[in-house]
């Protein structure tokens, strides 16, 4: 029956060399951690993806609660975590791993850097991962505000004037971000939006990129 | 041209015609074991997945997220302190010759820099030579920058007053006070009530409310002061108006 089912759409899309192309590649020897222990480094970017696969299913579920607007932000937020089944733990799984994110991706760079993997042919992957390193810590500092509790706000106001001190561009940063003259209503839907759609979509353009680029190359040798 | 079972397109395909499917090149140029991807790798990697999905979870059961009480943007007392990541850059606007008159230097020459250069590091560190320990420059200079974020942070968060901003941050229960009471009239027509909120939820100073304050205490406090934020003698009146406002607050600030 499954058999069936796969011909018939093998038949129109051809689709066979596209999961042999992802099942067939091989795992060199000198990054499997069965084979030498030490080889658990190779393992931090999977990882990485590990947790931003967590944080966007996570997320998802958050916003089935979670209410942008600054009347209802906080109180959204206080029943999810003290009302709701398990919510603690879907809050919890977002907020912790948040960090957990910004660890496995920093100690990624660390061990591309150290290995030197960034250098020839793998220049524009290493840009692609230090745009994807910003883009998650701008995640970061947007997911910050939006429970809306006293170091969410106080810490954005910072952020937002150490922004705004900028040479030439400051004001506009500020304003872009901001929404108003204050740190408000406009503010919080601003990193809602910002959070939840324009940088995951970044988020995912990049990270396709960087995949293709690894299968393209492959994984640097031993070395 | 035959792909996939059977497969033939009639007519106008703009399927390119393109030579037999070419597998992924193999390692064979390493020697040593390597094992394909699937399924071989991804069947132990998982296995690592599941453990470590399970150690994530025990923390967010054990350890739930903290949640601070509802923005109030009227508290301007709160000290502000971004998440862990961030720490390394706030601390350094706290130096002299990167804040201030200097703060161009803190904000976007430093930080500006160190995200170039991490940028374009393909580009700076150009020689054949992977091993760390065979291109010094790149290596140290990634280590010192690795050492002055470590410092930085430790820097920030010895110096943070981690009990006093728990202490603002605390989610405060509504209570109930009469505001009809003698004991409110005497707090809302001292001083008190500017700085410890309409409600005793506190302001630019502390919450009274939720805390256990003794009677004695109060008196005391009233008089003395604590410095350096609470002035001595902030309580002007007689005897009698302080005992009953002490009898207030003792009452309302009850767990």
């Amino acid at each position: 029956m499954l058999t069936k089912l796969y011909d018939w759409v093998d038949e129109r899309l051809d689709i066979t060399p596209m999961w042999r192309d992802l099942a067939d590649h091989e795992v060199p020897e000198h990054v499997n951690p069965a084979y030498h222990f030490s080889a658990f480094v190779y393992c931090f970017g999977g990882l990485t993806f590990f947790t931003i696969v967590i944080q966007i299913l996570s997320g998802m579920f958050l916003t089935m609660y979670y209410v942008p607007d600054i009347n209802n932000a906080w109180d959204s937020v206080f029943y999810l975590q003290n009302k709701v089944a398990y919510g603690q733990i879907v809050r919890g799984m977002h907020h912790w791993g948040a960090s957990l994110t910004i660890v496995m991706v920093f100690l990624h760079t660390l061990r591309v850097f150290f290995t030197g993997a960034y250098k020839k042919p793998r220049e524009l992957n290493w840009i692609v991962g230090v745009l994807l390193f910003f883009i998650i810590l701008g995640l970061g500092f947007t997911g910050y505000l939006l429970p809306w509790d006293m170091k969410a706000l106080f810490a954005t106001k910072v952020g937002l004037q150490i922004a705004a001190s900028v040479p030439f561009i400051g004001n506009w940063i500020e304003v872009l971000l901001q929404g108003s003259d204050i740190v408000g209503a406009q503010t919080l839907a601003r990193f809602f939006a910002i959070h939840v759609f324009f940088l995951p979509a970044a988020l995912l353009g990049l990270l396709a990129a960087h995949f293709i680029m690894i299968r393209k190359q492959g994984i640097s040798g031993p070395l | 041209m035959h792909r996939g079972k059977g497969m033939t397109f009639v007519g106008d395909s703009r399927i390119p015609k393109r030579g037999k499917f070419i597998p992924p090149k193999d390692y064979s140029e390493y020697p040593g074991k390597t094992e394909a991807f699937l399924p071989n790798f991804l069947l132990k990697e998982w296995m690592v997945g599941a453990v470590f999905l399970i150690g994530f979870l025990v923390l967010t059961v054990s350890e739930a997220s903290p949640l601070e009480a509802e923005a109030d943007p009227t508290k301007a007392g709160y000290i502000p302190l971004p998440d862990w990541y961030f720490l390394f850059l706030y601390q350094l606007l706290k130096y002299p010759y990167a804040a201030g008159d200097y703060k161009v230097i803190g904000i976007v020459i430093l930080p500006g820099l160190a995200m170039i250069a991490l940028l374009i590091a393909p580009w700076l560190d150009r020689g054949p030579e992977r091993r760390a320990a065979r291109r010094p420059i790149a290596t140290g200079l990634m280590l010192l920058s690795l050492i002055s974020i470590i410092y930085l942070t430790w820097e920030s968060s010895v110096s943070h007053d981690w009990a006093k901003s728990e202490e603002q941050g605390k989610i405060v229960k509504k209570v109930d006070i009469d505001k009809s009471s003698e004991g409110y009239k005497i707090y809302s027509s001292q001083s008190c009530v500017n700085c410890h909120g309409e409600n005793l939820e506190g302001k630019v100073g502390p919450a009274l409310v939720g805390k256990n304050i003794p009677a004695q205490l109060v008196e005391k406090v009233a008089v003395n002061g604590i410095p350096p934020k609470m002035p001595p003698n902030a309580f002007k009146g007689s005897d009698k108006d302080l005992k009953t406002l002490a009898k207030f607050i003792e009452k309302v600030s009850k767990k």
